[in-house]
């Protein structure tokens, strides 16, 4: 009995929380080995970034980074599929990927994911998902935790002063009525782009009486019926689009350029920095000015998962760990690296904290950071694809 | 060991490409185990069927395969006529190679740049002469007709087709036909295009196949400047492959099928041209016109090459002033300020993936010399003369990567590759390539090797050198100057490689290519600009040592230094 207790009271003493010592097993594990993150490379900023964090890990955790670029992050999906298809379960050759709502969904649903680790990690908790669910939920689904949070993205509209004044388009009727005394000034991207699919999301949530539906799967409910004012509103809208509606850009990316060019005085973004980011990078004018609509656009929160045949999860865990931290996240919100915002709650970090996230509040072409503090949730996943097919299924090869 | 070498060549170029077609056509037909699909349907064809635009999509690929073929053919054939023998001729040849070292997507861009209504043209006349303050609203890139994909496409083609009839012509000893046309009183003209193109197309007939293969399958090209509502069947179905929704994979396999069906069928459809042409040509002929509109002929094949070459290289320029551009914006016909800042930015990521596409590029390009070398030693050893421009001869299987689309095969062969268990290397990525590299790289070389006088060796034998001495101490110094520009055409083509490279190197073997391509998918004309750059001065490089170094090596000996 003495012994028993005494084993008991050592065990006590010698064995650490259950927490500390595994995270302190991972990084062990971590040390030495190689990361391949396959993420989308089309901003060179986004780039830099990545850059400094192949530093960071490699001085602090002993971790190789690469950073594989891709154009296109179905891509990286297409391979972990074709590794699976070829019984490669334990050697895959993509260890983390850049992702959200859609490419999660698909992941998640074909059990293309490593195990939960997002609650493993160390920072996760200063997001505080308790009280900002939505880094816990990618596009209404849960996350369970197959992947972590890593930045945050909002549609934000941005116009050239110059020509368009102070009064911008604030609503989705305003827009319709601005294009049509602006013929061929503004234009969004095609589906089954995903900002293209956002513009359309973001009408249809204006235009419907009740957007309760849009946040079920959209089995559940007439998508005709739903979407009819969708419909009347792009029919209208169209011809006084940029090339009468005949032609669309393929991204946003190719929206920017065309705003480079002056061919649209109007457009949107997913990345609230981007706009001032172009003006810095000359290829804006200086009269650009970013704006929300009332009533506030969608937002979502983009992530990092681990594939299912990673063979360096460990690794692949510390470089999503720091991902989260402080540091890293300011440096990212950092209008003059990324102008990403944080996932991490700011308010509930100590003061010393809080400040690295202090912003630059007098660039012109920057949006104030309270505009963002309206942000409608993403709908679920199955609206977009049922969008986009209708969309097709209208507008292409007419 | 050399009898083994054309059999190595046609299972590394055969096998690859059976094996992906056919890890291809099983999803098409729903067998994909991975994904759930156990059982053989006819779902994804439904599927694909319904697709809205489909027709068009298929329309625009087959047409864009045709015409873009047959103009290319038409303007290198009328300026080959217009200019033999003349000293336009070696002028023409010095362009080929830095035309033909423009990566096809920077062309693109280049020509994108150019004619869109906010592009360069536009700028220098706006808005002094047109009044405009603001880009016209008009469609021009990216029409619905295509246009603007065949005019990119035309651009590329031209010098590819013109090095191919500069490869092939000498063996046709086209100035002794000419002179004999011309002493029966035919302009020199219509005297070329009557006694030398019927002689000269078989020979170029398999490269011309290659270019319809090309056109109604490219992908890099047709997502610049191609139709978008809907795309060309090729860009759909890279579209498919990447969505996010996974079903859509077996939809993908089986447009990818039908690409194969369409190519097949843009080839039939030219082989009947074919012979609708020459039975045309034949009463042509025989009719014994001298030739009235002889002028206008080589006007015409002079101002077209002209134009295209203008075009690119104006395409160019303007990408080049991009990569060093402030603040530049329509109407303004020069960028505000100048900046290095693009290029800075720039500079320390471009070390890794230059060494690694040299590393590459040249790994790939010196296989395939070899094994084209061995193939072409031991055809002169045993006497046996491939049969030309024959459709059923062994050399047609050097052009199946040619004529297969990339997009029909490249995916399954990272199934076969996987479940082959070689995982992700250089390695890999040189042996993808070498299917590019090594019909190019034969095809440059043959015609010289075979056309090597057959005396030089046969004196070296006599003088008591054995057949491997000849071989190297005779033949190979003699043949310096084709085998490096077929090394250089190697490289040039290795350097170009997007799709290969991406899927067989599991995107961890980061090329300028693969670089460019990831970093344009952000639509920064002044990065893509600064890419571009760098990826048309690689095969630059190479094409530069292939003419400087005989000349360098030969300078006392002049008949050494090789063309041009």
């Amino acid at each position: 009995m003495r012994l028993l207790v005494t084993a008991i009271a050592l065990s006590l003493i010698l064995v650490p929380p259950a927490a500390a010592d595994s995270w302190s097993q991972v990084l062990d594990e971590a040390r030495g080995q190689s990361v391949y993150w396959h993420a989308w490379a089309g901003d060179t900023r986004v780039n830099d970034y990545l850059e400094w964090v192949k530093r960071q890990v490699r001085d602090e955790h002993d971790i190789e980074l690469v950073h594989v670029k891709i154009d296109d992050t179905g891509a990286a999906v297409s391979r972990v599929l074709a590794e699976r298809s070829a019984g490669n379960h334990d050697d895959g050759s993509i260890d983390l990927i850049w992702l959200n709502g859609e490419n999660f969904a698909a992941m998640k649903e074909n059990d293309l994911l490593f195990d939960p680790f997002a609650e493993r990690l160390p920072n996760f908790a200063l997001t505080f998902p308790e009280h900002n669910p939505e880094v816990v939920t990618d596009f209404t689904l849960p996350t369970e935790g197959y992947e972590s949070p890593w930045g945050k993205a909002q549609i934000t509209f941005y116009y050239d002063a110059s020509e368009v004044g102070d009064e911008p388009p604030r609503s989705m009727t305003q827009l319709l009525t601005w294009a049509e005394a602006n013929p061929g000034r503004f234009t969004y991207p095609r589906l089954p782009d995903f900002l293209g699919s956002t513009f359309l999301k973001q009408a249809l949530i204006a235009l419907v009486d009740d957007s309760d539906a849009l946040y079920e799967p959209v089995a559940q409910s007439d998508f005709e019926d739903v979407t009819a004012p969708l419909w009347e509103y792009l029919d209208a809208l169209h011809p006084h689009l940029w090339r009468s509606g005949r032609q669309f850009p393929a991204n946003g990316p190719e929206l920017r350029r065309l705003m480079a060019d002056g061919e649209v005085a109007l457009a949107f973004t997913f990345n609230p920095a981007e706009p001032a980011a172009a003006v810095a990078d000359f290829e804006l004018p200086e009269t650009t000015r970013s704006y929300v609509l009332d009533g506030g656009t969608l937002g979502n929160v983009h992530f990092v998962a681990i594939p299912f045949n990673s063979p360096r999860r460990a690794a692949a865990m510390v470089v999503a760990d720091f991902l989260l931290s402080p540091e890293a996240q300011a440096r990212k919100q950092d209008i003059s690296v990324w102008g990403d915002p944080t996932v991490l709650d700011v308010t509930r970090l100590d003061a010393e904290t809080r400040a690295l996230f202090e912003q630059e509040r007098d660039n012109p072409a920057l949006l104030a950071p309270e505009a963002l503090t309206e942000t409608l949730p993403e709908p679920h996943p199955s609206w977009m694809t049922a969008l986009q097919d209708a969309w097709q299924a209208r507008y292409v090869g007419r | 060991m050399l009898r083994l070498a054309p059999w190595l060549i046609v299972i590394l170029l055969v096998g690859p490409i059976l094996a992906g077609l056919t890890m291809a056509v099983l999803p098409a037909f729903g067998y994909l185990p991975a994904l759930g699909g156990h059982a053989f349907s006819l779902e994804p064809w439904r599927l694909l069927l319904a697709q809205p635009g489909l027709a068009r999509s298929v329309g625009v690929s087959f047409a864009s395969g045709l015409i873009t073929t047959a103009i290319s053919l038409a303007v290198v054939l009328l300026f080959l006529a217009g200019v033999s023998g003349s000293r336009l001729d070696r002028w023409i040849r010095r362009l080929v190679a830095p035309l033909l070292s423009i990566p096809h997507a920077a062309a693109a861009f280049g020509l994108a740049f150019l004619i869109a209504p906010s592009g360069l043209l536009s700028r220098l006349v706006s808005p002094g002469l047109t009044g405009w303050e603001r880009p016209p609203d008009v469609l021009i890139v990216q029409d619905p007709w295509g246009l603007s994909l065949m005019a990119g496409l035309i651009i590329k083609e031209i010098p590819f087709l013109l090095l191919m009839c500069l490869a092939a012509l000498p063996q046709l000893d086209p100035e002794r036909r000419v002179a004999m046309a011309r002493s029966l009183g035919y302009r020199p003209t219509t005297a070329w295009l009557k006694v030398v193109t019927p002689s000269l197309y078989p020979l170029i007939r398999l490269p011309v196949f290659a270019v319809i293969a090309y056109a109604t399958s490219v992908v890099d090209v047709a997502l610049i400047l191609g139709p978008t509502l809907p795309p060309t069947l090729a860009v759909s179905i890279l579209v498919w492959f990447n969505d996010p929704d996974l079903s859509r994979r077996f939809m993908a396999s089986a447009g990818a099928v039908l690409q194969l069906g369409v190519t097949a069928a843009a080839l039939i459809a030219w082989w009947c041209l074919e012979r609708l042409v020459a039975r045309l040509g034949r009463h042509w002929l025989a009719r014994g016109g001298r030739g009235s509109g002889d002028l206008p002929l080589r006007l015409a094949g002079k101002g077209l090459i002209g134009l295209a070459t203008f075009t690119a290289f104006a395409g160019i320029a303007g990408l080049a002033l991009y990569s060093i551009a402030g603040f530049w914006r329509f109407p303004d016909a020069l960028p505000q300020g100048l900046t290095a800042a693009h290029w800075l930015r720039a500079l320390p990521a471009l070390a890794g993936p230059v060494a690694t596409t040299a590393l590459i590029a040249i790994g790939a390009t010196l296989i395939a010399l070899a094994l084209t070398l061995a193939a072409l030693e031991n055809e002169q050893r045993t006497g046996r003369q491939p049969a030309q421009g024959r459709l059923l001869s062994a050399l047609t299987l050097l052009y199946l990567p040619l004529i297969v689309p990339q997009i029909a095969f490249l995916f399954g062969l990272v199934v076969v590759m996987e479940s082959l268990g070689t995982r992700p290397t250089h390695a890999l990525v040189i042996f993808g390539h070498l299917l590019f590299v090594l019909p190019y790289v034969f095809l440059s070389l043959a015609e010289s090797y075979r056309r090597f006088d057959p005396r030089w060796s046969q004196l070296a034998v006599s003088l008591g050198a054995s057949r491997n001495g000849a071989f190297w101490r005779v033949r190979l110094p003699l043949l310096l100057a084709p085998l490096l520009t077929a090394a250089a055409v190697g490289l040039a083509v290795s350097i170009g490689q997007y799709l290969p490279t991406l899927l067989l190197g599991a995107g961890r073997v980061p090329t300028v290519t693969t670089e460019a391509v990831s970093l344009a998918a952000g639509g920064n004309r002044r990065v893509i600009g600064v890419w571009a750059m760098v990826q048309a001065s690689l095969p630059l490089v190479g094409f530069v040592i292939a003419v400087g170094l005989p000349r360098l090596l030969w300078r006392n000996r002049r008949d050494m230094r090789g063309s041009p």
